[in-house]
């Protein structure tokens, strides 16, 4: 069997990814490039009986100088021979109704001297607008097969498959004459470097500081050799990119046989003029908004129900057919219950992607960075960063991810660190029990329930955190980078759903495996904290409460759930809450607090099951009982209820603000590429929290 | 007499214009990549409805600029 390596390359909106999905189907993974955090697609295809191809997919660029991260792994992948991803064969993806903007990176994979196949794809759009095209013509004129796909109906697969397994020589053609006062430089590194190409050498002394691969002793013979010439880097590329068009333009008047007419995409203006109207369109994109997060909550219930029972059970039945044991009790109360606190987000990140998804392949989205880029930009992001702050709202994990596609690097920046802010879906059971329990289930004007504008306010609170923090990072980030929006307007399309498919299963996948791994961890380590303490007291918690029981100071009924209170107070958790007693204290918190502080730092959500153990309330289903339970919280201190209003806002606040989410600190050490910014997050984030929370409870004391 | 000092940023929506070239260096390869050539027509489609980016259109494909892109390509009219 034959493994051939073949890259995906072609511009954003081209149809990269249909047919990357039409050539893998479902056999296809996602990672990363080694050292940066771009993902890396790859699948394999069988091309026929004795070959196979081991397909990547490469990020959408338009031409080979690099200005995303993204980008950067291409230029990077093709200038570098020695390079793990080098191809053998590339597959450049062509958007038939945009040929122009197609065709600039195929000129550069010529001059590289790579075998390339064109695709021209979108075939049934350009036919529809009635282009016609001499593609045998085009084929000639290239020197390389071209072939026609529709990759959405899979129509030209097969020929493409048989083109791919079959040899494809490189293009004798030769698009970009380097500069005759340049040449002497790039023989120079051609030789010294053992290089196929000349242009290969150029890209060398052009974009020396971004190709990673180069070791520091070749880029200053690089940079000497540059410089004993009078190369100056940039100087070239304006006139590169002009001539490559200009052969583009000669290329095109000769193999187009009948232009498009502008009539098809009227269409798609009508659509626009509505969706982009200045009433009309913020309408009708809050409304969109207001429905996703209504089938988030709606729709994502059942299944977050039935994987919360499951789990639980599955538990509950491990533990009565285990033996007794660390190693089981390991099993059944820390590492089932951590899976199970994965896999709950599942329903809600599937069915966010899903209708992410479904906005990008309509052409939607790039209407939505349209219509927010300017209020956006007051606040130090761009257009482009309404996506993830919206998804936040759900859960910052896939909204931290959905951050990629913003070039900036300090507008991404602001994004990922502002999003956590927005209220995510963890912390409703926070919300929900801690407002039930001090705001009154009164309506106002008999019509607005008291509970609901709280809940709303929460929301808005945690809204406007996140826009004046990324106001204030906008003063505070330097940054040389220019921010800008040059961005394809793609016309409007029905979403191909096996597309949509592909791209909730891959999604959800990352996020159970990066996010999953940290999750688990620190959720055995926290239980651990929770279960184990000095073996004395622990050992005394049934003799204690017996004791107490006999003296009738408790009731015989609770005594399971009374042992249980015990064991978590005298625990380590249980102990570092009482050491943080003093602490939190000027917040209205006690050690019980703390401790609920502690074990919910991984995850929000926990804080629910903690309080209810600590409270030996038992059945954690039942928020009732909860309720009744922390109403009947006596402070020894004042006499009075324990619950007071005062630390109720101040928890509610503080839940707002903290970063309490371990998943959320390692998806940004991941997407920033290190520990400093999720360190100043968690940071900021704790401090205002605590501040704010402080400030809450001493106004309302 | 083409006046040399207008720019995309100036056109109003429904206007052709060619193009002439750039006023910034740092992004004119930006631009030039993406289809907007010296000598090539450009169409101002219509603008955000805070006024800022807009949509135009060149070389038979929408692209979508803000303002401060726009007013770094100059026209002939």
């Amino acid at each position: 069997m034959k493994r051939l390596k073949v890259a995906l390359a072609g511009k954003p909106n081209s149809g990269k990814s249909s047919l990357f999905n039409q050539l893998t189907g479902l056999n296809q993974k996602t990672g990363n490039f080694p050292g940066v955090t771009v993902d890396k697609k790859t699948g394999i295809c069988q091309l026929n009986g004795d070959t196979q191809a081991e397909i990547i997919d490469l990020p959408g660029i338009y031409s080979l100088y690099p200005r995303s991260l993204d980008e950067k792994i291409v230029a990077e992948i093709f200038s570098d021979r020695r390079n793990q991803h080098f191809p053998n064969k590339v597959i450049l993806v062509a958007d038939a109704t945009n040929l122009q903007s197609s065709l600039l990176l195929l000129t550069q994979l010529i001059d590289l001297r790579i075998p390339t196949v064109l695709v021209l794809n979108m075939v049934d759009l350009a036919a529809k607008s009635g282009q016609s095209v001499d593609v045998i013509k085009f084929a000639q004129s290239l020197d390389l097969p071209v072939v026609l796909v529709n990759a959405r109906s899979g129509q030209g697969i097969q020929s493409l498959k048989k083109t791919l397994a079959g040899t494809i020589p490189v293009s004798s053609q030769k698009i970009y004459p380097i500069d005759k006062e340049i040449l002497p430089a790039v023989e120079d590194i051609k030789k010294h470097f053992s290089l196929e190409s000349n242009y290969e050498a150029y890209q060398y002394l052009q974009q020396v500081d971004h190709l990673t691969f180069l070791s520091k002793e070749e880029k200053s013979y690089i940079n000497e050799t540059a410089l004993q010439y009078g190369f100056f880097k940039g100087k070239y590329q304006g006139a590169e990119t002009i001539i490559r068009y200009q052969y583009i333009q000669d290329l095109l008047s000769k193999v187009i046989l009948k232009n498009a007419d502008s009539e098809w995409k009227r269409f798609s203006y009508r659509i626009d003029k509505v969706l982009t109207h200045k009433i009309w369109g913020y309408l009708i994109f809050f409304t969109i908004l207001f429905l996703i997060f209504q089938s988030i909550f709606a729709w994502a219930q059942a299944p977050m129900d039935f994987i919360d029972s499951t789990f639980a059970n599955l538990s509950n039945l491990l533990n009565n057919t285990f033996p007794e044991g660390p190693f089981f009790d390991l099993i059944t109360q820390g590492i089932i219950p951590g899976i199970g606190g994965i896999l709950i987000f599942v329903p809600q990140i599937a069915i966010l992607f899903a209708f992410i998804a479904v906005l990008e392949e309509t052409g939607y989205m790039s209407r939505v960075v349209f219509l927010m880029d300017k209020i956006m930009r007051k606040f130090g992001m761009s257009g482009k960063s309404v996506v993830p702050l919206i998804s936040g709202w759900a859960c910052a994990i896939p909204a931290i991810m959905a951050t990629r596609t913003i070039e900036n690097w300090k507008d991404r920046l602001i994004t990922i660190f502002v999003t956590p802010l927005m209220s995510c879906s963890a912390r409703l059971p926070v919300y929900a029990i801690l407002v039930a329990l001090i705001i009154p289930d009164d309506k106002l004007f008999g019509f607005f329930n008291f509970q609901g504008i709280a809940l709303m306010g929460l929301y808005l609170l945690g809204f406007l955190a996140a826009i004046l923090s990324a106001l204030a990072m906008k003063w505070l980030v330097k940054s040389k980078d220019r921010s800008y929006l040059i961005m394809e307007m793609p016309t409007y399309r029905m979403p191909n759903w096996s597309n949509v498919g592909v791209t909730i299963v891959s999604k959800t996948k990352t996020f159970v495996f990066e996010a999953g791994k940290v999750i688990l961890a620190i959720s055995i380590v926290l239980w651990v904290l929770a279960s184990y303490g000095p073996t004395e007291q622990m050992n005394a918690a049934e003799s204690v409460i017996d004791k107490q029981i006999e003296n009738n100071q408790q009731e015989a009924a609770d005594r399971e759930n009374l042992i249980m209170a015990y064991r978590l107070e005298h625990s380590y958790a249980g102990i570092i809450g009482k050491a943080l007693e003093p602490a939190i204290a000027p917040l209205g918190y006690d050690w019980k607090i703390g401790i609920a502080l502690i074990t919910s730092f991984a995850a929000r959500e926990v804080f629910v099951g903690t309080i209810a153990t600590i409270y030996s309330v038992g059945n954690t289903e039942d928020q009732t009982t909860i309720k009744s339970r922390l109403r009947a919280e006596i402070n020894p201190e004042t006499g009075g209820p324990r619950f007071t209003k005062a630390t109720g806002l101040s928890l509610l606040v503080f839940y707002t603000f903290a970063m309490q989410c371990m998943s959320t600190l390692a998806i940004v050490k991941r997407e920033t590429n290190g520990w400093k910014w999720p360190m100043m997050q968690l940071a900021y984030m704790t401090a205002l929290a605590y501040f704010s929370a402080l400030i809450v409870y001493q106004v309302f004391s | 007499m083409a006046d040399l000092a207008k720019s995309v940023a100036q056109m109003i929506p429904g206007e052709t214009a060619v193009i002439a070239g750039f006023t910034n260096e740092e992004l004119s390869n930006k631009l030039l990549e993406m289809g907007l050539l010296p000598g090539s027509v450009v169409t101002y489609n219509f603008k955000a409805p805070l006024g800022d980016p807009i949509c135009v259109t060149v070389s038979g494909y929408d692209l979508t600029l803000r303002l401060d892109e726009a007013a770094m390509i100059s026209i002939l009219n």
